[in-house]
């Protein structure tokens, strides 16, 4: 049953050829950062400093990156779970070219440093804006597209992707606040502590909604697909997906334990990251589970070893954010190496897991295949990448846990052990491992770069032809 | 001290989190009856997506929902217990530090009950009998290593701006009791800017005198028109002779030492623009206790005792 009309896949071509390359910039940034803390000689200049590089690196892979496959895959998704093209096509372009503008203009500014100096909120007021209008525009096609579908059920995965898309854009506007004092320059509108809440109420949902809600929705959409497998429970995704919603909210004072703000917003910062662990594992056990009865397809299929390992990745970072947000665990962990390596096993190991495996299984079907040129390259980029988040973690977390107890320890008058820089040359050796981690997914990226090069080459690009929705049966 | 600037915050917060909690609850209760076929099978929910996307409904994982409720009863607990619901206090009325009773308080008092008399012990020795004591020196190495190493380095020698403080030269004199109320009070040092005063020839002519004074490669004609500039706007501060004065915290001008470097462009930076330095006080951060020993430290880096060596 098939009718004349065509997906609009061009727009998700677009992203999903930028998610590698997007991909590919901001690792290698990351490679670069993380050399430059084991040879600090290579930060030969103002704007090639780590500094200026870090943010750059986080921007490139979180909202290059991640941002690009989100944009691909929630294009795709929604337009194949409504059985009906996108709405609004040239607003879906538009987005397209407006945030690959918006990536341009954050690798010229933020080299020159130019920040608002707000973390994972750096760009400054003029892109803010252009972010605002992008983004009101993948709204309007995203649930434009979603109010024409032609079934009468909203399938799980959107959900996932409109919280996203909703939550991103109040978090985004109202953290962005500021007064203009010139192009390049403006001042947050909050100040002192409120602005340090408000900045982590956007970070810490930052990490709830653009870099979870979302990719639960890729996972709701290509686990069932690539595993050919009924998703586990409807009414376990009900559930999780309201308590997250519900809960993530309210977790962004866990960054700020032990500093100026209040007791009360440390405490319920704090017990409602705990009462997140059961949500987002709800996440985990119906991708997981949904694989139940085809386990087998783990062993000869790489794209189910990237989304599955992905969701082992997801359930373990959501084990151990909550874990790292009770104030005793924080007080050891809190600006040690330990949270890096946290960040990493949720970007590295769901994130990009997640989004590699999704791209695999995507870009074929752009060019009217099914399969990548190469399977066996899948095979080995899913190893390296694995060996790579691997290295990066451990190493991190062995940092980390030393620095803070090299911190705390005292001598019998009360004084330090040890000196900051102590803790520096003591983690030398962990930094050298994760830059390692670092090359080795790097070096993955690469060879999907290239497995993605050899499946379009000489390809046309393609169209599938919307497909009528079956009739519902229970 | 309320941490709302009305009721009404605090009845709103309150609602809010307790809103949050029983919506947990409430999703958590309707949705635990899940239905399985007769023979024990998943039920299918019943719609098809893109051709082949389906949903079991299966029912909760049994040890998920008792996971789920023991961080709900955790959260609970705990908001009875400490701060959190609102301004309720918390049965245990633990602060972090407000009040005598607060866990900073409590902390700071138990520090200074354990580790008051290991220092007050070399409180009332003369600084130089400290500073050739070493016990007292390895813990004045350790709080300098803690609090002073970030400016003045892990070596002590300083950097740009940031004076060395083991080649015992001294911008404010290197006399022990000197030392101390230097880490005591802070020093504010403060060099004017003198460029629209001297024009851009007359500063270059200062910058070939000063340069002068301590054998470096000068324009000497330039010097020599310099050397009358300075004796007109330098010498109030840094004597006719350019040896500096330490009750003000003027430089001497006429040794190898430089704090901001001895480039005929770099002390043209500093007559043209100025400079300000700062040291901060200790006084009230460390107390006179732990300022004794530091002081007695930084003495001995300059005066090498038995201790130091």
């Amino acid at each position: 049953m098939q009718s004349q009309a065509t997906y609009n896949y061009k727009v998700v071509r677009q992203f999903a050829i930028m998610t590698v390359v997007w991909g590919i910039v901001g690792m290698l940034v990351g490679v670069i950062v993380a050399a430059q803390l084991v040879w600090p000689e290579l930060n030969f200049a103002e704007w090639f400093h780590f500094g200026r590089l870090r943010p750059l690196h986080t921007n490139a892979v979180i909202f290059a990156f991640g941002g690009c496959a989100l944009f691909a895959t929630s294009y795709y998704v929604v337009q194949r779970t409504c059985h009906t093209t996108l709405f609004a096509p040239k607003l879906a372009s538009f987005t397209f070219w407006g945030w690959q503008l918006v990536i341009l203009l954050a690798a010229i500014t933020l080299p020159l440093g130019i920040t608002s100096s707000k973390e994972y909120a750096e760009l400054e007021w003029p892109i803010d804006i252009l972010i605002a209008v992008v983004w009101v525009s993948y709204a309007l096609v995203f649930f434009g597209t979603v109010a024409k579908r032609k079934t009468s059920h909203i399938y799980v995965a959107n959900w996932f992707y409109g919280a996203f898309i909703i939550t991103v854009a109040l978090l985004h506007i109202v953290n962005s606040m500021a007064i203009p004092v010139s192009l390049t320059k403006s001042y947050s509108a909050y100040a002192g502590v409120q602005d340090a809440m408000i900045q982590w109420w956007y970070g810490h949902n930052a990490v709830g909604f653009f870099l979870t809600a979302g990719f639960l929705g890729m996972m709701y959409y290509f686990v069932p697909k690539q595993a050919d497998r009924p998703v586990y429970s409807y009414r376990l995704s009900v559930v999780h997906f309201w308590a997250l919603i519900f809960t993530y909210m309210w977790a962004g004072p866990h960054h700020l334990h032990y500093t100026a703000l209040p007791d009360w917003t440390q405490s319920v910062g704090m017990v409602f990251s705990l009462i997140l662990l059961a949500p987002s594992w709800g996440g985990m056990i119906n991708g997981i589970m949904t694989l139940s009865g085809a386990w087998h397809k783990l062993r000869t299929d790489p794209i189910l070893k990237f989304l599955i390992t992905s969701l082992s990745f997801y359930g373990m970072s959501t084990f151990e954010g909550p874990m790292m947000s009770v104030k005793t665990v924080n007080a050891l962990s809190h600006y040690t190496d330990w949270t890096v390596g946290h960040v990493h096993s949720g970007a590295l190991g769901w994130v990009a897991m997640v989004s590699i495996g999704a791209m695999y299984y995507l870009i074929p079907r752009m060019y009217g295949k099914t399969e990548m040129y190469s399977t066996k390259l899948i095979t080995t980029h899913f190893w390296v990448a694995t060996i790579g988040v691997v290295l990066y973690i451990a190493s991190m977390w062995i940092a980390g846990v030393m620095q803070g107890l090299m911190w705390r320890a005292t001598n019998p008058d009360g004084t330090l052990t040890y000196s900051f820089v102590e803790s520096v040359k003591a983690s030398y050796p962990f930094w050298s491992i994760r830059l390692l981690g670092g090359v080795l997914f790097l070096s993955g990226m690469l060879i999907m770069f290239y497995n993605v090069l050899k499946t379009i080459a000489g390809e046309k690009a393609y169209n599938a032809p919307v497909l009528t929705p079956q009739a519902a049966h229970a | 001290m309320a941490d709302f600037v009305s009721g009404f915050w605090n009845i709103y917060v309150m609602g809010l989190v307790a809103l949050s909690i029983l919506f947990c609850v409430f999703i958590l209760v309707s949705n635990m009856k899940g239905e399985r076929n007769a023979d024990g099978e998943a039920k299918l929910h019943g719609h098809v997506w893109d051709e082949t996307l389906a949903e079991y409904n299966n029912p909760l994982p049994r040890w998920w929902m008792y996971l789920f409720w023991l961080t709900i009863f955790f959260a609970i607990v705990y908001l009875v217990l400490y701060p959190g619901f609102g301004n309720n206090k918390g049965l245990y009325g633990w602060s972090s530090a407000q009040g005598e009773g607060s866990q900073y308080a409590r902390e700071m008092q138990k520090a200074d009950e354990t580790y008051g008399p290991i220092f007050a012990k070399y409180q009332t020795e003369d600084l130089k009998a400290v500073a050739a004591d070493p016990e007292a020196n390895a813990m004045g190495g350790r709080l300098f290593l803690t609090y002073c190493a970030q400016c003045h380095g892990s070596d002590a020698r300083g950097a740009k701006g940031f004076p060395n403080l083991t080649d015992n030269d001294w911008l404010y004199g290197g006399e022990p009791e000197t030392i101390k109320t230097t880490v005591l009070g802070g020093r504010f040092g403060v060099m004017p800017a003198l460029g629209p005063v001297l024009g851009g020839e007359g500063t270059k002519d200062v910058a070939n005198y000063v340069r002068s004074l301590s054998g470096l490669a000068h324009d000497s004609l330039r010097a020599q028109r310099g050397k009358e500039l300075f004796a007109q706007n330098c010498a109030a501060c840094h004597g006719p002779d350019g040896k500096g004065s330490h009750a003000i915290g003027a430089p001497n001008l006429t040794d190898k030492t430089w704090l901001y470097g001895s480039s005929e462009a770099t002390i043209i930076e500093t007559v043209t623009k100025g400079r300000q330095n700062q040291m901060p006080a200790f006084k009230d951060f460390l107390g006179d206790a732990k300022v004794h020993l530091l002081a007695a430290y930084v003495y001995s880096l300059s005066n090498k005792t038995e201790a130091a060596k």
